[in-house]
């Protein structure tokens, strides 16, 4: 990753330490940041997650009981706003980051990477695989990290341009909605299965998983939920559609905002050679961008808004980053490296933008 | 962060059974338990757990705690034990202690009624001490399955001989108090029992009472401070017949190899069994430990491992299956249970490891001998 750390934010002439010695130098500070907050770690971290459980279940039973009456708009709007929160915080602050291990030091059954499974239509075991191993060690490498255009975008230049990424824009508006459907068949790898990388069985194997789960997921919120509300059940259902929707397009948003507005860089597979600690580290950074903005929508982009802290150290809670973030920026500010951050229209307006120029050849 | 503790099915009675299952649809993927915990821990049966109701002092250091069951319970036979969950600065510790109290019974006729343990505290340990002295009626405590082989059988055998030293004596307690609560006809029992001195002797007046009581029990106390250990020869003194008798063993490790060579020596082996006490977190390792040798336990390998080499690397040269992933610590795709020894963490060198606790085996070297789960 020459390019980074060749010159100063500044445009000042590098320093005189070759980039191997500061990459492994920004390593060794990066790994005592992480000492420290793994050392600080405490019942105060316990209770937040704790807390955070109890909320979303409240907001989740609260939610499903006004929509069991929601012939009575106000209950509708009161069930579909409380739904929606709680399919976000279960899906972005719980599922994302107990299932990254995060919460594992707790040593409780309830909260842990092993035993947690999610609100969402991709079972945890497959999701667990696909990003939190092939992500999250390949992050934005072109041909390595499935992530950058989830197969059907190109978002790089080093991505090959065929006809079909000319219908990206339109792509990419539809799968938003439909995000965790669209997760849930990615996290299959049929191309995997087409190139010889993954045998028919595993694939069979995984998509009966997918399709186990997916008819729970959907009879709860289509059928079970919307009967029982019995002369509220067509509210009910649109209810519980729009607060799916919602959470999807919220998780769609956030996601792509960490990975791909303009300034974030994409990396080759000749980079991976011999990557030290260091390098790793420095990929991380230059490939993440955050979201600038208050505590409550940290809390609901499940801290994904610290993408560059979260990219740097996904097993650490999730509610350390905020504090870890000055920081990591003050790092990058001292080894002239990007700190890629905004505020979400800005992210978001980005990540657009970069979606319609890699449409084009 | 034990993983075994966790498997735990849940007891779940018929009745409610059917009910839980159809509002599982409802709360899928979690479970109704999920939200009946949140309320009062003790009404989960996915996770469960129990509240304190009692701490009683037994001896200098020793507490004995009287836990009531939540909905999770599934009941426990005599002499089994007992992992315990607690929450020490937030993070939750498990540990196992022999269960003292006869298998209870709920007005229902399901497992029921109080379960006690007792604990003696450890002078370097972190979870024993909690439990003896921080503990206080009203605290919750995540319970484990009931564990272990070490019960009585059924039919009872003619004669017992139990031999005990230190806080192996709690199972045997909690099989002597459920022989004691049938009353009537029991199997002719001797307990040889060790304790530094009658003050250190857990369960000193209860033992006298019941000798006392109970016309087929005789228990036979040595001191070791002023009489020395237990030897083969005592044990033919206090019990002439000893070889003629089904015989539980339990205690440190030197009372229990010793029984084994000498009952193995007569050629009844099979009659006695023994417990033996993991007491793993209590050996450190020196600062300096160079790696160790690694037991994989169900592929039966065994393998030398260097202070620096990521136990996944030992592993997978020795030809065990092991499970893995972006092998840099960061996806927990390589979690694998250890049973015995501890680790270092070849990222930062701190050390940890508990019986039960699922380690990264990417990230983490051996310090000094240890075996895995796998």
């Amino acid at each position: 990753m020459p390019t980074a750390a060749a010159a100063g934010a500044d445009g000042t002439p590098p320093p005189v330490a070759s980039h191997a010695d500061r990459a492994e130098q920004l390593g060794r500070e990066l790994d005592r940041l992480r000492d420290e907050i793994v050392a600080a770690r405490g019942p105060d971290d316990a209770r937040y997650i704790r807390t955070v459980i109890a909320v979303q279940r409240g907001c989740e039973a609260g939610g499903r009981l006004a929509l069991a009456v929601s012939l009575f708009p106000p209950a509708w709007a009161a069930g579909t706003a409380l739904l929606a929160v709680a399919k976000t915080l279960e899906n972005m602050e719980l599922g994302h980051n107990i299932l990254h291990g995060q919460w594992d030091w707790l040593g409780d059954p309830a909260v842990h990477s092993t035993t947690w499974e999610w609100d969402f239509a991709a079972p945890a075991d497959a999701w667990k695989r696909t990003h939190n191993h092939l992500h999250h060690t390949y992050t934005n490498v072109v041909g390595r990290d499935r992530d950058l255009g989830y197969t059907i975008l190109r978002m790089s230049p080093d991505q090959p341009w065929r006809p079909a990424h000319l219908l990206q824009p339109l792509y990419t508006a539809l799968l938003a909605p439909v995000f965790e459907w669209g997760i849930a068949l990615y996290d299959l790898e049929a191309e995997a299965v087409a190139q010889g990388r993954k045998s028919v069985r595993a694939f069979v194997r995984d998509a009966s998983g997918v399709t186990r789960k997916a008819v729970r997921q959907a009879a709860k919120d289509y059928v079970l939920f919307p009967l029982l509300a019995g002369p509220s059940a067509l509210p009910c259902l649109l209810g519980t559609l729009t607060a799916n929707g919602a959470r999807n397009i919220w998780a769609h948003t956030v996601i792509f905002c960490g990975h791909f507005p303009g300034d974030v860089q994409t990396f080759t597979e000749d980079q991976l050679d011999g990557e030290t600690r260091g390098e790793w580290y420095l990929r991380q950074i230059q490939g993440s961008a955050n979201i600038e903005g208050g505590p409550l929508l940290h809390l609901l982009t499940g801290n994904l808004s610290h993408q560059i802290e979260h990219h740097l150290f996904p097993d650490l809670p999730s509610n350390r980053y905020a504090q870890m973030a000055p920081r990591v920026r003050e790092i990058c500010d001292r080894y002239g490296l990007p700190y890629v951050t905004g505020p979400l229209w800005r992210q978001y307006a980005s990540m657009w933008s970069r979606v319609l120029r890699h449409a084009l050849p | 962060m034990s993983v075994r503790p966790w498997l735990s099915p849940g007891a779940l009675r018929p009745g409610t059974r059917a009910t839980l299952t159809a509002l599982s649809w409802l709360t899928s993927p979690l479970t109704p338990d999920d939200y009946l915990g949140l309320i009062d821990p003790l009404w989960s049966a996915r996770h469960p757990a129990g509240r304190v109701s009692a701490v009683r002092r037994e001896a200098p250091g020793a507490a004995t705690l009287v836990i009531r069951p939540g909905r999770g319970w599934n009941g426990h036979r005599a002499g089994q034990y007992l992992p315990l969950g607690v929450e020490i600065d937030g993070v939750r510790h498990w540990r196992t202690y022999s269960i003292t109290s006869p298998p209870g019974r709920s007005p229902g006729g399901g497992p029921g009624g109080e379960i006690t343990v007792t604990v003696k505290a450890r002078r370097d340990g972190r979870v024993s001490p909690h439990l003896v002295h921080r503990t206080a009626p009203g605290s919750v405590l995540r319970l484990g399955p009931a564990q272990g082989e070490f019960v009585l059988p059924r039919p009872l055998p003619g004669r017992l001989l139990f031999v005990t030293a230190g806080s192996g004596v709690t199972p045997v307690v909690g099989m002597l108090r459920t022989l004691a609560r049938h009353g009537g006809a029991a199997p002719d029992t001797l307990l040889l029992h060790s304790a530094p001195s009658p003050d250190e002797c857990l369960f000193h007046a209860e033992l006298a009472a019941l000798e006392s009581r109970l016309p087929w029990l005789s228990v036979r106390l040595t001191y070791t401070r002023t009489e020395g250990r237990l030897t083969t020869e005592r044990i033919g003194e206090l019990c002439p017949d000893w070889h003629r008798r089904e015989t539980w063993a339990c205690g440190p490790s030197g009372l229990l190899d010793m029984a084994e060579g000498h009952w193995a020596a007569a050629g009844v082996r099979e009659q006695l069994r023994v417990e033996r006490f993991h007491l793993a977190p209590v050996r450190a390792p020196r600062a300096d430990a160079v790696g160790g040798r690694v037991r994989f336990d169900r592929s039966a390998v065994e393998a030398d491992a260097a202070a620096a080499s990521p136990l996944l690397a030992v592993g997978e040269s020795a030809g065990v299956p092991m499970p893995h992933g972006c092998r840099r610590g960061l996806c927990f795709g390589c979690l694998v249970p250890l049973l015995d020894g501890r680790v270092r963490d070849l990222r930062n060198g701190e050390l940890r490891g508990e019986p039960g606790e699922l380690i990264q085996t990417c990230v983490n070297g051996a310090a000094g001998p240890l075996v895995l789960d796998l």
